[in-house]
């Protein structure tokens, strides 16, 4: 049951396969035999473990694809957009949702809340919960609008999110938003995060 | 009674009244009213009242021909089940980004029909031609990979029975609100997968030093983002193609998905199309702003993976209406840490506690079947259950869960629920109304 890699060499079979293959050939003992030899060294799977499925990814299909955005905002593309930009923007493809100031609607509220996430009625907004700006970029230019999402060109995802972050107090109103501004922009929420302590109870 | 009853006598006594009283609720249907044994026995039915198919008649479809064979290309449920549907909320602003919930106290066994799996989408379903979808595999490995449909199919395959779970299921502040073990609990489905280890095709990328996470993207109108750690990864992860021995359907995330055994439902990637290796989780929006747990003192905590032990008695259950006599109590179990060792019910308002039977098969991370015999006598009650899963963490009550974590945490609910029943035999949420 060896399957032929791309290089032409015969397929070790990983164990978990070789398992369960053991019983359709006597020949598959051997192969299990050096299956427990790849377990050894688990890890980082050598070439051995290849089946030859598939075909490689190029550089520009990945570059297409590659579209999340890491929280330091490394990976935020080039372009520009304004706060002016984005409140008009705001307007027309976001407000019949999220409301005229983003203060929600049939979408989630997205402005204000900052210090009421200890009290009994938390409001959980951009402004007050969302711990990194990039990652709003990451979501406004994969989700938003949601008629339309993937829509916004990368200029408009900066002047959108700026707007965004202007109505929150977070930038000045003549900001021109970019890879570098936004990644700059510390997140009242930053911090407000902690890792699962579970079980907590009882 | 004359004189004093031998246990012997009362255990005889106590079946035969219970027959009794089974037999005559069997015959009325859901009709009962009243209850008690004398208004029962009052009602023993008459002949006349058969139905077609009891005795002493032969019920029409006897007395003709069914419907041709293979009437029906893909099989549908009896009309006479036109009830047993989703739970689906009237009333949400947009059904886009919403849920609907499986109607737990309607099915038997551990197996969630395809038909009636919980749904939770962020940008609706997609349509996906299968022929055009591609699974792309990049970030830190050794040969960054385009897989086809076809291709993914031909890595060696696997089926595992589990559940997946919402991971608001159902919101603290819900907890007394809903009626049926749907409205409480239905955000769970147990089915069983079949596809590839994740671990399999990530080998076949050749995992490079330094992975520590998989950023998993959805092809749907969300693009929804999830970070998986490498060791779920390399662990129990699949990526799966089939769902209960047919292809997923559209809601489950055709054609292909992610399934973390026992981790939050959001994290489980429906119409998988990106795995990026990388260093670092993404933080996306789904890990961030959504799916993590606000405490008390405004943190919030992050990554909470792991869906702990829960149960939920689905008959009786709220809604429903039991008569005096005997009545089974079941329902189901479930851990996102593994096997459940034991489920205890109670039927005093949880001042005493008896173990109840589990069903074979008892799985890691998937619903486990259990059951009491139980004998109502026609008094009220409230009866509820608790799981222990094989790491000896105990289902909590949900007020020692809102006391560690008050009541805006929303996410990882897994309390006892207790169900009232009423004189009349109507049972209901057992939570006090807020």
């Amino acid at each position: 049951m060896a399957i032929p890699r791309r290089d032409g060499t015969a397929l070790r079979m990983a164990p978990r396969a070789a398992i369960g293959l053991a019983a359709t050939a006597l020949a598959a003992i051997a192969i299990a035999a050096t299956g427990l030899a790849a377990i050894a060294s688990a890890g980082p799977a050598s070439a051995e473990t290849r089946y030859g499925i598939g075909r490689p990814a190029t550089a520009a299909e990945v570059a297409a694809w590659n579209i999340d955005i890491d929280r330091d905002g490394r990976k935020l593309p080039a372009g520009r957009g304004s706060v002016a930009q984005g409140g008009a923007l705001f307007a027309e493809r976001c407000a019949s949702c999220h409301g005229a100031k983003g203060e929600g609607g049939l979408g989630d509220r997205l402005v204000g809340g900052q210090g009421t996430l200890a009290s009994a009625q938390p409001v959980k907004t951009v402004g007050s919960f969302w711990p990194y700006a990039p990652t709003l970029f990451d979501y406004v230019r994969r989700a938003m609008p949601m008629d339309a999402p993937q829509s916004l060109t990368d200029d408009e995802v900066y002047a959108v999110v700026g707007y965004l972050l202007n109505l929150n107090g977070l930038l000045p109103d003549d900001a021109v938003l970019k890879a570098r501004s936004l990644a700059a922009v510390r997140m009242p929420n930053r911090d407000g995060f902690v890792p699962d302590p579970r079980p907590d109870v009882p | 009674m004359s004189g004093p009853e031998s246990d012997e006598d009362r255990v005889r006594n106590t079946t035969e009244v219970a027959s009794r009283s089974r037999r005559s609720f069997l015959a009325r249907g859901t009709a009962l009213v009243g209850g008690g044994l004398v208004a029962a026995r009052a009602a023993e039915p008459a002949a006349a009242a058969s139905p077609a198919g009891g005795p002493p008649g032969v019920p029409p479809w006897m007395t003709t021909p069914g419907a041709e064979t293979g009437a029906q290309p893909y099989g549908t449920p009896s009309p006479f089940e036109k009830t047993v549907v989703k739970n689906i909320p009237k009333t949400l602003k947009q059904y886009t980004s919403a849920s609907v919930r499986t109607p737990l106290q309607e099915l038997d066994g551990i197996i969630t029909p395809n038909g009636l799996f919980y749904e939770r989408h962020h940008g609706g379903v997609p349509a996906i031609d299968p022929a055009q979808h591609r699974l792309m595999i990049h970030g830190l490995v050794e040969r960054p990979l385009v897989l086809t449909m076809d291709d993914v199919r031909r890595f060696p395959s696997v089926s595992q029975i589990h559940f997946i779970e919402c991971s608001g299921n159902p919101d603290f502040k819900a907890i007394r609100a809903g009626r049926t073990a749907s409205d409480l609990v239905g955000l769970v489905s147990c089915a069983e997968w079949t596809g590839v280890r994740l671990r399999t095709v990530l080998e076949e990328a050749g995992l490079q030093p330094g992975a520590k996470w998989v950023i998993a993207e959805g092809a749907d109108a969300a693009a929804l983002t999830r970070s998986l750690p490498i060791g779920k990864c390399l662990d129990d992860a699949l990526l799966v193609y089939s769902q209960n021995g047919e292809r997923l359907r559209p809601q489950q995330g055709y054609p292909l998905r992610v399934l973390l055994p026992g981790y939050e439902g959001n994290m489980s990637v429906k119409w998988l199309r990106r795995l990026n290796v990388t260093d670092a989780p993404a933080y996306s929006r789904e890990e961030t702003a959504k799916y993590t747990d606000l405490m008390p003192d405004g943190t919030a905590r992050q990554f909470t993976f792991t869906m702990e032990a829960k149960s939920v008695i689905t008959r009786p259950s709220g809604t429903q209406r039991i008569g005096p006599g005997f009545n089974e109590i079941t329902g189901i179990a479930w851990s996102g840490r593994g096997t459940i060792a034991r489920v205890e019910v109670s039927v005093d308002d949880g001042r005493s506690w008896q173990a109840a039977q589990l069903q074979a098969p008892v799985l890691d991370k998937a619903l486990t079947r259990f059951r009491l015999a139980w004998t109502w006598n026609g008094e009220p009650a409230v009866i509820q259950s608790r799981a222990t899963d094989e790491t000896g963490y105990v289902q909590p009550l949900f007020s020692e869960l809102a006391g560690a974590r008050g009541l805006n945490s929303f996410y990882h609910n897994n309390a006892v629920i207790p169900w009232r029943i009423a004189e009349s035999g109507e049972v209901s949420n057992g939570y006090p109304k807020a």
